[in-house]
């Protein structure tokens, strides 16, 4: 069996080095086509009416004039009279017409008479959601109430991090072709092997019969696995269209209330510690939404990372709302347990009149990774020179202009998926890597082609990388920082594979066994003696006509055991923030994150992952928030110019520093596009308090939250 | 005394008039992305007092150096024009309503969102799109930079974003650190990657210089 292992760090030509996406020119020219882009000809356009109540019945519903319009060739009911409507921006009907402005006019003649029902879309004030409550049961280790008995301190607090949308800039859809028993499927997914068997057994139509083909995706995190409704209303317009081409993709509004959001989390904390700093007990009561299941955030996992406070009393309700359903966001839960438990704890410190730094130091023993905690810790205090800095909370000076720091933590799995390659070497020397997995920006393409680069001994422009189309095997959906994992084994494993049968006829050539052969610098050549060598387009001509086509498969328990792959990082971040105390506006001024990784693949898409992922959360801690109303039960900002995001000029300096070091390469490929994203809420909510002297007890910190915290003020 | 209380008292609801409570009263949110680049759009007055449409009429776009002529309802946006009449699908449409600049060109000199543009009053202006900037085998050295600095990872936001940044140095050849920061300010990125934008609108910069690149 050959030798699958990475090769050692001081060999690597290719693996480590930084290498520009190699889908960067088709993206930076236009010319990357997503599946809103795509056109085929006599394309039909969709447009959908949607409820404008949060609860309603659906008395009547006539489409008749809609149908009769010009242009238009199909309607299709989703909610036919008699639903009922649990949320706004429920689907009643999709129209598929020859223009877009038809589609839109068509939706305009449809007549809808609701019986609007009682809602309830907010869930901050408990006291307020009436019966809408779903109680998720208690938690209790030791021996809470004698640890509150025996604290020299105790700190309390309410927290929260209210919902938050995807907002990904394309909006989900698919464009779908249903013509007699074939189907054609345009998705814009994060699945797309796992899509189109969703698709299949959906619409019963034979696997078979379903080509899947997605190139690129404008943004997921994690709100883009399925074929949803949408979807499947794509499909029956094409095919009551006589099987043209049908496109369904939803305008911003209705993708921000019904396309996916993260569930939010409130809680009233109380942490008991000793005048040492110990931690000793902790007590939470939370609670959430997630739409009309109840849910909310995962609040088992509390406290969060010091997850080992050996006394705790944990519990959870759930709150019904009539609003679009939660869907996973990159790390699920984490950065709001994150955010919670960390702000608790920092308020301990504080009230202790403890240094963070000592005082979390001084618990790391209660989290998983006590010494990776540490060093991380001390590392980002370097990086954001701590010392010279920090200050005890709230002495921050006479004038407006307040400056704090503050630290977050975050852990991750990012165990690589399932996952199939098949590389074909052909006897011209072309290399192809077939997979069908998927490029979300995270740079899944070029791990690929690095991989089998590598592995072949060529460069990265040498491999043809195809991906994203369900005739390639299969691999698994892009969650859960699981695709660098799964890919580059598959890929390893693939062309170490068709590797062996290039030696095995190259061989008799260089006339030694094919054991004693190795690819290097573009040469097959005998182990160690770059003079007993052919080049690799005249070791391929040695195939004849043959292609070899070969595949390799990642199994994740049996990569793990072949150390290819791990999971299981952890991650600091330090915030360092000014605040203007006048006006209440927050600017983030630097961020230091020390992130624990595997063997690092690609340090320039990898550190852009870091990059982004603290981008989207200081968006969460700083400037994005759903704001539903509480009278007609509508998403008040179900667009961009309310729905706030940060610009390139809010997110100050980010300082990164990746843990690349032989024993971190040692643990094997471990995926990294989710645990950045959770430490910086925490990080950035601490350093405002370290800042003002109090905490704003909500997220995002907003100048009216903050004038309000300064005034003793709820807001 | 009681009149000097009473004087001090008024003095201090005077200066109660604070930022803080004036910010306070009207909620004024984040500091995000919020100014539109929407002033070329009040210029496009109608040329004449005849009324157009609503069906569709004629109509004749420059874009990137050649005449194009479309039938288009009057209500049809330059982006849509663009994507659904001319398959320029590199402009891409995410907001829809002037914010997040995914759909940026430059139109008589002038970055702008073509989202918030009829076509019937692009006319007569030229139009650069994200297609022109380029040939199949050579990147303007805005996109070279984009490639080089990982300024992007969907890549949606991504020619809206380097037309901005071809707008913005068209503008400001030599720009500092801060004025790039405040430059592209009307343009957003949900994958987050202002990090590498940053830099490659420096290095665009340096590429450009004494090349006179178009």
């Amino acid at each position: 069996m050959p030798d699958y292992h990475w090769p050692p760090m001081a060999k690597r030509r290719v693996l480590g080095k930084d290498t520009r996406r190699i889908d960067g020119p088709v993206k930076a020219s236009g010319r990357a086509k997503y599946a809103y882009d795509v056109k085929h000809p006599g394309m039909l356009f969709a447009a959908v009416l949607t409820s404008p109540y949060a609860h309603a019945r659906l008395k009547s519903l006539d489409t008749s004039e809609a149908q009769k319009m010009e242009g238009v060739t199909a309607v299709e009911v989703t909610s036919p009279p008699g639903t009922e409507i649990q949320w706004a921006g429920t689907e009643i009907a999709y129209v598929a017409a020859t223009s877009e402005s038809v589609a839109r006019d068509a939706i305009r003649k449809i007549k809808v008479e609701y019986e609007p029902l009682p809602h309830v879309v907010n869930e901050e004030d408990l006291s307020k959601v009436g019966r809408n409550t779903k109680p998720a049961g208690e938690r209790v280790k030791g021996d809470p109430d004698k640890a509150f008995r025996e604290a020299d301190v105790i700190s309390e607090g309410i927290y929260g991090v209210p919902v938050i949308t995807h907002c990904p800039l394309e909006t989900h859809g698919a464009v779908i072709r249903w013509q007699n028993d074939r189907i054609e499927y345009f998705p814009s997914t994060q699945g797309v092997t796992d899509i189109t068997n969703e698709l299949a057994r959906t619409l019963q139509v034979p696997a078979t019969n379903i080509h899947t083909h997605q190139d690129h995706i404008g943004g997921a995190f994690g709100s883009k696995f399925s074929v949803d409704r949408w979807g499947i209303a794509a499909a029956r317009l094409s095919k009551a269209s006589g099987g043209r081409a049908a496109r369904v993709f939803l305008d911003r509004r209705t993708d921000q209330e019904i396309a996916g959001n993260r569930p939010s989390g409130f809680a009233k904390i109380r942490v008991a510690a000793r005048k040492d700093g110990a931690l000793i007990g902790w007590e939470s009561q939370s609670w959430g939404t997630s739409g009309i299941g109840g849910g909310g955030v995962a609040a088992v996992q509390l406290p969060y990372v010091f997850r080992n406070i050996p006394n705790q009393r944990v519990n959870h309700t759930g709150v019904v709302t009539n609003t679009g359903a939660a869907r996973a966001w990159r790390a699920p839960n984490h950065p709001q347990l994150s955010f919670l438990t960390m702000a608790a704890l920092d308020d301990v410190a504080a009230k202790l009149r403890m240094d963070p730094l000592e005082f979390f130091a001084r618990n790391a023993d209660l989290t998983d990774r006590p010494e990776v905690y540490r060093a991380q810790m001390q590392k980002a205090a370097e990086m954001i020179e701590w010392k010279k800095h920090w200050h005890p909370r709230g002495q921050s000076g006479s004038g407006p202009i307040k400056r704090g720091l503050g630290i977050g933590f975050g852990t991750w799995g990012g165990l690589g998926h399932d996952s199939t390659c098949m590389a074909r070497i052909h006897p011209d020397g072309a290399v192809e890597v077939e997979i069908c997995s998927q490029d979300l920006g995270t740079g899944t393409r070029t791990v690929i082609a690095m991989v089998a680069a590598e592995t072949l001994g060529l460069n990265v422009n040498q491999v043809q990388v195809k991906i994203g189309d369900s005739s390639y095997p299969p691999s698994g959906a892009s969650g859960g920082s699981t695709t660098v994992g799964g890919v580059s084994v598959s890929t390893r494993k693939a062309t170490m594979n068709a590797l062996q049968k290039l030696f095995d006829a190259v061989a008799p050539s260089l006339g030694v066994p094919a054991e004693q052969l190795e690819a290097v610098a573009g040469k097959i050549q005998v182990k160690g003696n770059a003079a007993k060598s052919l080049p690799w387009k005249a070791a391929c001509a040695k195939l004849g006509v043959k292609t070899i086509s070969e595949t390799g498969e990642n199994v994740p328990k049996t990569s793990v055991a072949e150390k290819l792959i791990s999971q299981g990082v952890g991650g600091v971040q330090i915030a360092d923030v000014f605040v203007d105390v006048e006006t209440g506006v927050v600017k983030l001024n630097r961020i230091a994150a020390v992130q624990d990784c595997g063997l690092i693949i690609n340090p320039k898409t990898a550190e852009s992952q870091i990059y982004g992922a603290i981008i989207m959360s200081v968006c969460s801690a700083l400037f994005e928030e759903r704001v539903m109303d509480p009278t007609t039960g509508r998403f008040l900002n179900a667009n961009m110019e309310f729905y706030k995001l940060a610009g390139i000029n809010d997110i100050g300096e980010i300082l990164v520093h990746l843990d690349i070091t032989p024993e971190n390469d040692s643990r094997g490929v471990i995926g990294l596009g989710e645990p950045p994203v959770v430490p910086t809420i925490g990080a950035i909510s601490n350093a405002v308090a370290n800042a003002i002297g109090v905490r704003v007890p909500m997220v995002p910190i907003t100048p009216r939250r903050v004038l309000a915290a300064l005034e003793g003020r709820n807001a | 005394m009681s009149s000097k209380k009473a004087t001090g008292q008024s003095d201090n609801s005077k200066a109660g008039v604070s930022r803080r409570g004036f910010i306070r009263g009207i909620g004024v949110g984040g500091s995000a992305v919020g100014s539109g680049i929407l002033e070329a759009v009040a210029e496009g007055a109608p040329a004449s007092s005849g009324v157009a449409g609503p069906g569709a009429v004629p109509i004749t776009l420059q874009v990137n150096g050649k005449p194009v002529k479309l039938s288009l309802e009057p209500r049809v946006t330059l982006l849509d024009a663009l994507r659904d009449h001319l398959n320029m699908t590199g402009t891409k449409r995410a907001c829809d309503r002037g914010t997040c600049g995914a759909c940026t060109v430059i139109m008589a000199g002038k970055v702008v969102y073509a989202c918030s543009i009829l076509a019937i009053d692009a006319q007569g202006k030229p139009i650069e799109t994200i297609e022109g900037l380029s040939t199949e085998t050579t990147l303007h050295p805005v996109q070279a930079a984009f490639v080089n600095n990982d300024g992007l990872q969907c890549g949606f936001c991504t020619p809206g974003f380097v037309m901005a940044v071809k707008g913005f140095l068209d503008k400001h050849p030599n720009p500092s650190y801060e004025q790039v920061k405040k430059g592209l300010g009307g343009n957003i990125c949900r994958c987050g990657a202002y990090v590498g934008i940053r830099r490659a609108a420096l290095e665009a910069a340096k590429m450009m210089k004494g090349a006179k690149h178009a």
